[in-house]
């Protein structure tokens, strides 16, 4: 029934199969190639991996190229604890962090559906500034403030808290407070878009029912705004688990995070297959909280 | 959506699909525009097939039920734009624009945007903007639905007289049943897909050809028994013995229906004259006042239901309250029979 | 009539505080005259005054903002192209493949799309500078731009467009006289992110770029890596300044056409 539609089917094809293209091009067939590489072994060599998948040798070719595959890479993966910590300490620092956005965003969302439009407007708008700026320049920013002789220090001192100026850089709890800082406005638009949806007359309705007001927040207000809760769970976990610039400006370098790793393995060791392995793993990884929630946000994204 | 169906609409008609909302009358409008495809069956104008050809090139126009103004142009841009795809000459363009915002009564507000206006001005717009085009079928659907009660009565004469005024064929949507009596010269009533009966206002009201469409149209009693041989009597009915002045079209002993407006129905306290035909005795359950007149309820001998509406001044002293014991009577002339 | 409470009020003071005060420390650490960042110097203009001859960090800035005009636009052509086949095609052919390759790179680590992709263009032998770069923004920024408009399109009143048709506008023109300027609003905003993420970008960058692309993320990633430095403070002052205004003036503008009744008549 639309435009599109009825102007014959070429138009039509070109709309959809010139992006279609573009990303099969630069998205799943490099990952396919990413997947393949994680299957070689390193070489010292021009690709650094081996075996090269090489056509002109024909059908022959093809078979040594199978046989040359195998999954040492992901055996090392598995069994080498540099990478296994990595792992768990990514998906340690995602989930408590996404924990500690909850607790910071949920407020502030809260705070924001609650006053008059006009200043909600204004109030969406400042919270989303910032996020259009560099990340990098905000991580930065905080390397200035925590400095050893930086102005928390000052304050901290000043305020006689501490007697000593502590370190703040290069600790988890500096990886944490940059986390936070990056992605607050990933928890509170979802939560905040839920928030202000909800429809007065049912906190009303509660409260003429007998409901107090602490109880109507968790009888009422939390579970009608659980998909925003879920939103922005999944809008900051997901990527903080594959986070680079902000562990590695701001946190220490004895335990990386999985970014990282695969940044060191690529450019340091320039060990491509086993980045690419440990990069096949982190998908998976990935693609588990995504699958699980699917089924709520896709037909969110798809309504038609 | 749309079943079966076979229309002829006639060239400078006012034309009305009346049905309950969900009957496929918005389906049928937008066949005839070319916003859907039939899986089968054609739309003729003037013998030639309309069928294969996109809207855009039906001497055919629409005017949506939510008006479909387009918002970032201005009420001149919004009414010109048809005339604008036919490729005329601008100065010819604002010529027609300006006579056509004058027949509405919109002139001097060309540079207004639709959010700029009221709901009955958008209405105006709605109607120049598919009008301005000279279509040789004026398709509305739902016009008077957004405006509040007192603005569609006004609209509806102005509507009345607008396509007087400019001779062209219109094909109204409405579920407003007054609304296709006021307006309409011919009125097709549908359900579920169906054309029901297609007759002008007074036949569809005074001769409904089926109960679906007696009962659709206004209030309506409904009295089930069998046809007599002479073809006016229907023996057996909860009301007794009925006569119809007509002779029913259906074989002798078939079972009919008997359908009596309520407005048609008298009711007395005095038994009437014995042996009078159309006669019936009951109890009075209810009373509703409407200004205008008042609707009684009544319960006869099995138990069923009738209604009666008696209008304020007429003749009798209405003054019977609820419980009494009442006689209804209606003239044969009254009743009429129906087969489905 | 809502009650906003004191704890509110205390929730979005505080969360707002937080989102500034860094940028602001930031801001005024970019004025102090002394080149130790934390020793108060007083108010001095000299890192910005030194930037002006800094050739390299001019060469990655220019390079930076051609890379983001080249890649915003790239991705807002195809991911407007891919909203139009999700929303308006019905169920095609390969529909559910395609939705998936649009939505995935959401989700997908910077990390692995910058090094997927680096590994694709060695598979190819590509020379790597420039136009490697725009094409893995291009395709970082194509899936935003895509639920953008997506969402705009979803909210689109088929009417409007069925009343172009109806009054003798065939598909293409409808779609360039009605359609268009209405998702409008949408495709600039997917426009301003895929910019933004395109300028901002560190990680995919380094991985694709070559020899003369160094953009201003790398070259600040590398300036401070080690620690903070006060040209560096200036230049992320200028950065934050020009963004902020532009995000402004964008909305400022988007007000004046919702004002002029774009957005507001096709919801009701």
């Amino acid at each position: 029934m639309t435009a599109a539609r009825r102007n014959g089917s070429i138009l039509q094809r070109l709309v959809w199969r010139i992006p279609f293209a573009w990303l099969f091009a630069f998205f799943l067939l490099p990952f396919l190639i990413v997947v393949k590489i994680s299957l070689s072994q390193t070489a010292i060599a021009q690709p650094p991996y081996a075996p090269v998948f090489d056509l002109a040798a024909g059908w022959h070719g093809v078979v040594a190229f199978i046989k040359g595959l195998s999954l040492d890479n992901y055996r090392l993966v598995g069994s080498d604890p540099i990478y296994v910590l990595s792992y768990v300490k990514s998906v340690e620092i995602a989930a408590f962090s996404t924990l500690l956005l909850l607790l910071v965003g949920f407020p502030i969302a809260y705070g924001i559906a609650r006053t008059p439009r006009r200043v909600q407007a204004v109030l969406v708008l400042l919270t989303v500034l910032p996020f259009w700026t560099s990340q990098l320049i905000r991580v930065y920013a905080w390397m200035n403030i925590l400095q050893r002789d930086g102005p928390l220090n000052d304050v901290l001192m000043a305020l006689r808290l501490v007697k000593e100026p502590p370190a703040w850089l290069a600790t988890d709890t500096a990886i944490y407070i940059g986390i936070v800082y990056s992605y607050l406005p990933f928890m509170v638009l979802p939560v905040y878009a839920i928030l202000q949806k909800l429809d007065e007359s049912l906190l009303e309705a509660a409260a003429d029912l007998g409901c107090p007001r602490w109880k109507t927040f968790w009888l009422v207000t939390l579970p009608l705004s659980s998909s925003g809760i879920m939103a922005g769970v999944l809008l900051c976990f997901i990527p903080i688990i594959g986070e680079f610039v902000i562990p590695d400006l701001l946190g220490g370098s004895q335990s990386p995070m999985i970014g990282q790793t695969i940044w060191l393995e690529f450019f340091g060791n320039k060990d491509w297959p086993v980045a690419s392995a440990v990069a096949v793993v982190l998908v998976f990884l990935l693609v588990t909280p995504i699958v699980f929630y699917q089924n709520r946000a896709m037909p969110v994204l798809e309504r038609d | 959506m749309v079943d079966q169906l076979s229309l002829d609409i006639y060239q400078g008609e006012f034309f009305a699909l009346l049905g309950p909302s969900g009957c496929g009358k918005t389906t049928l409008l937008r066949l005839i525009a070319g916003l859907e495809r039939p899986n089968a069956g054609r739309v003729l104008l003037d013998g030639v097939d309309l069928t294969p050809e996109p809207p855009y090139r039906r001497p055919v126009n629409l005017m949506f039920q939510n008006y479909a103004l387009f918002p970032h142009l201005n009420v001149e841009a919004n009414v010109g734009f048809g005339l604008k795809q036919e490729g005329l000459a601008k100065r010819e363009i604002g010529r027609r624009v300006a006579d056509m915002l004058a027949l509405v009564k919109l002139e001097g507000y060309g540079a207004r945007k639709p959010h700029e206006l009221s709901g009955g001005q958008r209405q105006r717009v709605a109607l120049a903007r598919s009008l301005v085009k000279r279509p040789r079928v004026h398709l509305l659907d739902e016009p008077m639905a957004a405006l509040d009660k007192k603005l569609r009565g006004e609209t509806q004469f102005e509507l009345m007289e607008l396509q007087r005024q400019v001779g062209l064929t219109f094909v109204i949507v409405t579920h407003d049943q007054s609304e296709a009596m006021t307006l309409a010269h011919r009125i097709g009533v549908m359900d579920r897909g169906r054309l029901m009966q297609v007759a002008p206002p007074a036949d569809v009201y005074e001769r409904p050809d089926s109960r679906w469409v007696a009962d659709f149209i206004g209030d309506v009693n409904l009295l089930e028994g069998r046809l007599g041989d002479d073809r006016v009597s229907i023996e057996g009915t909860a009301a007794g013995r009925l006569r119809v002045a007509a002779e029913a079209v259906a074989p002798a002993g078939a079972m009919v229906w008997v359908a009596v407006r309520p407005e048609r129905v008298r009711i007395s306290r005095q038994p009437p004259l014995p042996g009078l035909d159309n006669c019936v005795a009951a109890t009075v359950v209810d009373i509703g006042y409407f200004g205008d007149k008042s609707v009684y309820k009544l319960r006869i001998r099995d138990g069923s239901l009738l209604k009666a509406a008696i209008n304020r001044g007429a003749d009798g002293d209405g003054a019977v309250g609820v419980g009494e014991q009442v006689w209804l009577t209606w003239p044969p002339e009254a009743a009429r029979v129906l087969t489905r | 009539m809502r009650k906003v409470s004191a704890f509110n009020i205390a929730a979005i003071f505080v969360g707002i505080a937080f989102l500034y005060l860094p940028i602001a420390v930031l801001v005024i650490y970019s004025f102090n005259a002394s080149r130790l960042v934390a020793v108060w110097g007083g108010w001095s203009t000299r890192w910005y005054a030194e930037l002006l001859n800094d050739e390299p960090l001019l060469d990655a800035a220019s390079i930076s903002i051609r890379l983001a005009l080249t890649s915003a636009t790239l991705a807002t052509v195809l991911g407007t192209m891919a909203a139009l086949a999700l929303v308006r095609f019905g169920r095609f052919r390969g529909r559910l493949a395609f939705a998936a390759m649009v939505y995935a790179p959401l989700v997908m680590p910077e990390v692995i799309t910058g090094l997927s992709l680096l590994l694709l263009f060695v598979a190819v032998a590509a020379d790597r500078g420039f136009w490697t770069v725009a094409v893995a923004h291009t395709t970082m920024a194509v899936c935003f731009v895509t639920v953008i408009v997506q969402s705009r399109l979803i909210d689109f009143d088929m009417s409007l467009e069925e009343a172009a048709m109806d009054l003798g506008a065939p598909p293409l023109r409808t779609f360039a006289s009605v359609t268009l300027p209405l998702i409008f609003p949408a495709i600039a905003a997917a426009w301003m992110l895929a910019f933004a993420l395109s300028v901002d970008d560190l990680v995919i960058a380094s991985f694709t770029t070559g020899p003369g692309a160094t953009t201003l993320p790398i070259r600040i990633y590398s300036e401070v890596r080690l620690g903070v430095k006060p040209e560096m403070n200036a230049v992320c002052a200028i950065m934050v300044a020009v963004v902020g205004a532009a995000v402004i003036i964008a909305s400022l503008l988007a007000k004046i056409i919702g004002a002029r009744g774009t957005p507001v008549q096709a919801r009701s």
